[in-house]
């Protein structure tokens, strides 16, 4: 039987150290919404969308009551709206309508952020994929609750450089257009290379064509549990160091093994996956950089970080796959920078650079994420970016992503307030020198090699 | 089984075990173990309580413990019995 040590252990890593359940995601598939008729297709997804998650979050509520853990955000996922509404949609108003109807659904439903305003163009865009690209910035100045992701690339494909090019027009647009709100649109856009189907976290959330009709995905978070852990062991060799982050992780994830369960049988819709993630918030304590700082280092980014990131990311994995029946998702340590304090930290101490953060995101999960940028920063030089970071994840055989937000109207050395979960952030300075030349050659750079691995 | 697990923290004084076991009595909660500790004046109590014949929902059992907690001065929570058992047991 259950003894007092483990009760208070457990409730300490609730109360203390930040544990909790980051999101419980209801993924839905609209290919059964498609019509060619606009006003039909928006009536059968907003019909849709609403009976299948109108209890979602009052069964997260419960559920969290119940056992006495914070599920933080309950979200929804559906199929790329590029797919769904290519038939209907002839102009980038037409799809943003379709965002506008998800934002009333999510609004109506109670649910925080709604993912899957999407498109998949890894190889090549059709008119609707190209249209929907074209529609992001309209179509996020006008919601508030929805979040648009494309990929762009993958390890199979290669990396589509027209729509690398588009995105960097694209991300910049939706940074005026939402210029009112500190570019707030940029926080709820993200690129990918090798997008995976069933991620529950925001902003890349959508449901995969490749996912059952619905599905419950999970992420779960716990830097502050690990962190507790971790100042057990000071000075400890890293066998000891990856011992105990491995068994905490399992902790942490079983949690989100017995919240998602539980989410299934009481939506009665099968359980997808959990995501083995460290998610950080700005809250004090709930930080990875915090992690990285106790493992050994004075700041994130100083030499040595993309090491001890490695041992934390790997050891993650190891003790959360044991934990859970499935696994999957984006599953890793999170390095967003506004939504961690220990992050924004080591940028104001000129420890952390935008240069050291893509040399971390190639032993982590996802990418450069949540980087305020000066709002003058050119089109192309976010192209550059967003190739950049494509090429690491389809080379590495791995998701990578970027979420950056150019500031309108700020340079570096200001800070930009996003609210909430998504934090604030110092702006980051970019690397001045041109990439014209590369962004505009156009077409697509082949798949790599799967043999010869050195 | 419908197994809960009710911790009381606090600054320790008279009654707090005997106003807990009224409410549980009250509502045909059964306890199946309790255990006690004190440490440094804190009062730390763990009970696994079988709430198969409880009338009441989990969340309003939840609610009038908590408030018994205010008025005491010590704080009572309510989980069921599987978080625990799902981190600490494979």
């Amino acid at each position: 039987m259950i003894n007092l040590f483990e009760v208070v252990e457990t409730n300490e890593m609730i109360t203390k150290e930040n544990l909790d359940v980051r999101t419980i995601t209801l993924g839905i598939s609209l290919l059964d919404c498609i019509d060619s008729d606009l006003n039909r297709l928006n009536e059968k997804i907003y019909n849709k969308i609403y009976n299948a998650a109108k209890d979602l979050v009052n069964t997260g509520e419960e559920i969290s009551r119940e056992f006495g853990i914070p599920i933080v955000n309950k979200r929804i996922s559906v199929t790329p709206i590029a797919l769904i509404g290519g038939a209907a949609c002839k102009t980038t108003e037409d799809f943003a309508s379709i965002a506008k109807t998800l934002d009333r659904v999510a609004h109506e439903v109670g649910v925080n952020f709604i993912g899957g305003y999407s498109a998949l163009v890894s190889k090549g865009m059709t008119p609707a994929d190209e249209l929907l690209i074209r529609s992001i910035p309209l179509a996020l100045s006008n919601t508030e609750r929805v979040c648009s992701s494309v990929n762009l690339g993958s390890t199979k494909t290669g990396i589509n450089m027209d729509a690398v090019r588009l995105m960097g027009e694209i991300v910049k647009k939706t940074a005026e257009y939402t210029k009112e709100q500190d570019s707030l649109g940029c926080a709820k856009l993200v690129v990918f290379c090798n997008a995976p189907d069933d991620n529950p976290f925001m902003a890349g959330a959508f449901h995969g064509v490749t996912e059952a009709d619905k599905i419950i995905n999970v992420g779960v978070s716990g830097p502050g549990v690990v962190k507790t852990a971790l100042s057990k062991v000071r000075g400890e060799n890293f066998e000891v160091l990856c011992e105990t982050i491995k068994k905490t992780a399992f902790k942490v994830t079983r949690v989100g093994q017995l919240v998602a369960q539980e989410a299934s049988a009481r939506l009665g819709v099968p359980f997808g996956i959990v995501d083995l993630s460290l998610a950080p918030t700005p809250a004090i304590g709930d930080s990875v950089a915090d992690i990285l700082c106790e493992i050994g280092l004075e700041y994130a980014g100083a030499p040595g970080t993309t090491a001890a990131l490695a041992l934390l990311n790997d050891q993650v994995k190891k003790g959360g796959v044991m934990a859970s029946s499935y696994v999957g998702g984006l599953s890793g340590a999170f390095i967003p920078v506004s939504e961690d304090q220990g992050m924004i930290d080591a940028v104001e101490a000129g420890a952390l650079t935008l240069e050291k953060l893509e040399a971390m995101t190639c032993v982590c999960s996802v990418g450069l994420d949540m980087i305020a940028i000066p709002g003058d920063t050119k089109d192309t030089t976010i192209s550059g970016i967003i190739a950049d970071e494509m090429a690491i994840g389809m080379v590495n055989q791995k998701t990578t992503a970027v979420r950056i937000i150019p500031v309108i109207g700020k340079g570096v050395g200001e800070t930009v307030e996003f609210g909430g979960l998504l934090g604030y952030a110092p702006i980051m300075p970019v690397n001045q020198f041109s990439c014209d030349a590369f962004v505009n050659r156009g077409g697509r750079i082949p798949a790599p090699i799967h043999s010869f691995k050195n | 089984m419908n197994k809960t697990i009710i911790t009381v923290v606090g600054k320790d004084t008279v009654g707090i075990i005997a106003k807990v076991c009224t409410y549980l009595a009250e509502n045909k909660i059964n306890i199946l173990d309790i255990s006690q500790t004190i440490v440094q004046g804190y009062f730390n109590m763990m009970m696994i309580v079988d709430t198969n014949h409880m009338e009441k929902h989990f969340g309003e059992m939840a609610d009038e413990l908590h408030v018994l907690g205010e008025e005491i001065g010590v704080d009572i929570k309510c989980q069921k019995e599987e978080i625990f058992d799902k981190m600490h047991r494979i």
